[in-house]
């Protein structure tokens, strides 16, 4: 059977590419159907949802229509997941790929600048970085895409290490392929799989790394995005919780659908695990 | 002894990592829009330039940057961490406040990530594909997905606002005048709400894992063996499977240790608790950089710790490990 078809088979996969379809459309029909800045004033502030048919999802303190905001908001979250995943694990693959290749004190100094930043707690350093470089949302994508790249560099190593040794790469060796060649159009394609699987964990991550930053106020507060509500939701806790409720909800959709699409590919990629309980 | 050897080098090893975190660090702060001295001077309202120039003499800005750094890493190994501009007093002080409320929320968080996780993920692989299974893979996923500074705030509207049996925040009743055992229950209700969600997460990848070694473990020769010999189905579990089971998600836990600090600075934030999570925050806003510098070495230093912990405890549920050495 075709990764395809196992992957749609997967009920967990399933599901989670449902979810994302349905977070990629919310984002895909924003602009058509909120046209205007969601972040602008649209009526009475703090009316509760279902209540008003003009606002659906209710408005939040300061008089913003929330259901604007949560599609927007998905236009953002998507964007922030894409981008800082596709930077981290291309650093990870760059760097994991030359560690394993070459070995020896390459591999060495590589390892020892993931170590540096494995020892940081994550957090700490994006908000160091934030602090440096300003918080307006192209610097947080891009510190968040470059706090979590260690993990995928270490995975990309172990394959690389392992592939190094097989047969076909010496038979490579002998037929005098370059060192680029066999590492790009060799070891890469084998090396992948797992490395895309693990995508999954870093775009969650990313996803919620963003959040956080936004709910504490230190991430771009002129984008829409759903941390950012839920921040401006905590002055009103007391009774209108829904301000701070809905994109919560929204992020636990968002980053359950990744999730789970990325357990799906899993499962799809690796045939074995197949039939084992 | 072997063991202690093994784990005194791997803290060796890990000081050169350390002093070149350190120094990435000072000269990415030096970076920063601003220092010491203007933050000191916004906070007061401006100052005159004579002024300015004199305090930068005080707090050692006015020389090279070479110089400074020099200047910061022999302090450090004084355990001299500097003097924090917002708070006025030294960094290694205002840590040493914090660090308790820290420390407790992240060993109470673990130790309950480890035991729920445990015992959930060797139930699901119980009743593998049943809806025992289903029920707590599903839960874990869920929490896995789960922001943890909004489970905490809907905790907050759940249990302190509507039910009101938890207080919303904070470390302690302040001005209670509790003492002994009551200042203890009093600690214990204010930390049971950050506990929990500081834990969630954590929870939702080590009962995934334990589910998976366990039902990778079980289908292995020695438990035949341990069956075989008539033992108990109890016995088989707890005495042979879990102690290998626990491999994987030891190795997690030294892995998550940073992680674990970093969803503390935010689950502080939450329940304003007095953390040192709450004060890198601070420090952030308030553009402290010798404090946020201060925080991020000794985190550095309980990641270190933590690790060497696991090693101990890896070697300890792993004898051939010790012995590799």
């Amino acid at each position: 059977m075709s990764t395809l078809g196992r992957f749609l088979r997967n009920p967990a996969g399933l599901i989670g590419l449902l979810l994302l379809l349905l977070v990629v459309a919310a984002a895909l029909s924003a602009p058509s159907l909120y046209p205007d800045d969601p972040l602008r004033l649209a009526g009475r502030p703090l009316q509760w949802p279902l209540t008003n048919p003009r606002f659906p999802l209710g408005t939040d303190n300061t008089g913003r229509d929330i259901a604007a905001e949560i599609l927007h908001g998905a236009r953002i979250s998507l964007a922030i997941g894409l981008v800082a995943t596709l930077l981290s694990v291309t650093i990870g693959i760059a760097v994991g790929a030359l560690a394993g290749y070459y070995g020896g004190w390459v591999d060495d100094a590589l390892m020892r600048i993931a170590e540096m930043f494995q020892i940081l707690p994550n957090f700490l350093l994006l908000l160091v970085l934030v602090a440096v470089f300003g918080s307006e949302i192209g610097t947080v994508t891009l510190a968040i895409g470059l706090v979590s790249w260690p993990a995928s560099a270490r995975l990309t190593r172990a394959e690389f290490l392992t592939l190094r040794q097989r047969e076909f790469i010496e038979a490579c060796r002998t037929l005098g392929m370059r060192d680029a060649q066999i590492i790009l159009r060799e070891i890469l394609p084998n090396a992948l799989p797992p490395v895309i699987v693990y995508a999954g964990v870093v775009m969650a991550t990313a996803i919620l790394l963003e959040s956080a930053l936004a709910f504490l106020n230190l991430s771009d507060p002129n984008v829409p995005s759903w941390g950012n509500l839920i921040g401006a939701g905590r002055a009103v806790l007391r009774v209108q919780w829904y301000v701070s409720a809905i994109p919560g909800l929204a992020i636990l959709v968002t980053v359950l659908a990744v999730s789970l699409v990325g357990q799906g590919l899993n499962d799809a990629l690796n045939p074995r695990l197949r039939g084992r309980p | 002894m072997r063991l202690l050897a093994l784990a005194s080098r791997r803290l060796l090893a890990s000081l050169p990592t350390l002093l070149l975190v350190l120094v990435g660090l000072f000269l990415l702060l030096q970076l920063a829009p601003g220092d010491t001295v203007d933050a000191l001077t916004a906070q007061i309202g401006g100052g005159d330039p004579a002024m300015m120039e004199q305090l930068r003499q005080f707090y050692g800005l006015d020389v090279s940057v070479p110089i400074q750094l020099g200047r910061y890493l022999w302090r450090l190994v004084q355990l001299d961490l500097g003097f924090s501009s917002i708070y006025g007093k030294p960094v290694a002080s205002v840590i040493l406040e914090r660090l308790p409320v820290t420390l407790l929320l992240m060993l109470s968080s673990l130790l309950l990530a480890i035991a729920a996780g445990t015992a959930l993920g060797i139930l699901a692989a119980r009743r593998v594909h049943r809806w025992p299974d289903t029920l707590i893979s599903t839960l874990g996923l869920v929490f896995y997905a789960t922001p943890s500074f909004w489970f905490g705030l809907m905790s907050i509207v759940l249990f302190s606002i509507y039910l009101g049996w938890l207080p919303p925040g904070g470390f302690e009743e302040i001005g209670g005048g509790l003492t002994g055992l009551a200042r203890a229950m009093d600690i214990a209700t204010h930390m049971l709400l950050p506990t929990v969600t500081l834990a969630l997460i954590f929870l939702a990848i080590y009962l995934r894992i334990m589910r998976a070694s366990m039902l990778e473990v079980m289908t292995l020769d020695y438990v035949r063996t341990a069956r075989a010999k008539g033992l108990g189905e109890a016995g088989v579990l707890l005495r042979h499977a879990l102690r290998n089971a626990l491999l994987p998600m030891v190795t997690l836990i030294g892995l998550q240790a940073g992680t674990l600090l970093g969803g503390a600075v935010v689950v502080e934030s939450v329940f304003a608790l007095p953390g040192l999570g709450r004060l890198a925050y601070d420090a952030v806003t308030q553009r402290d950089l010798n404090t946020l510098l201060g925080i991020v070495f000794v985190s550095a230093l309980l990641v270190i710790a933590v690790n060497l912990v696991v090693d101990l405890l890896y070697a300890r549920l792993d004898p051939r490990i010790g012995g590799r050495a």
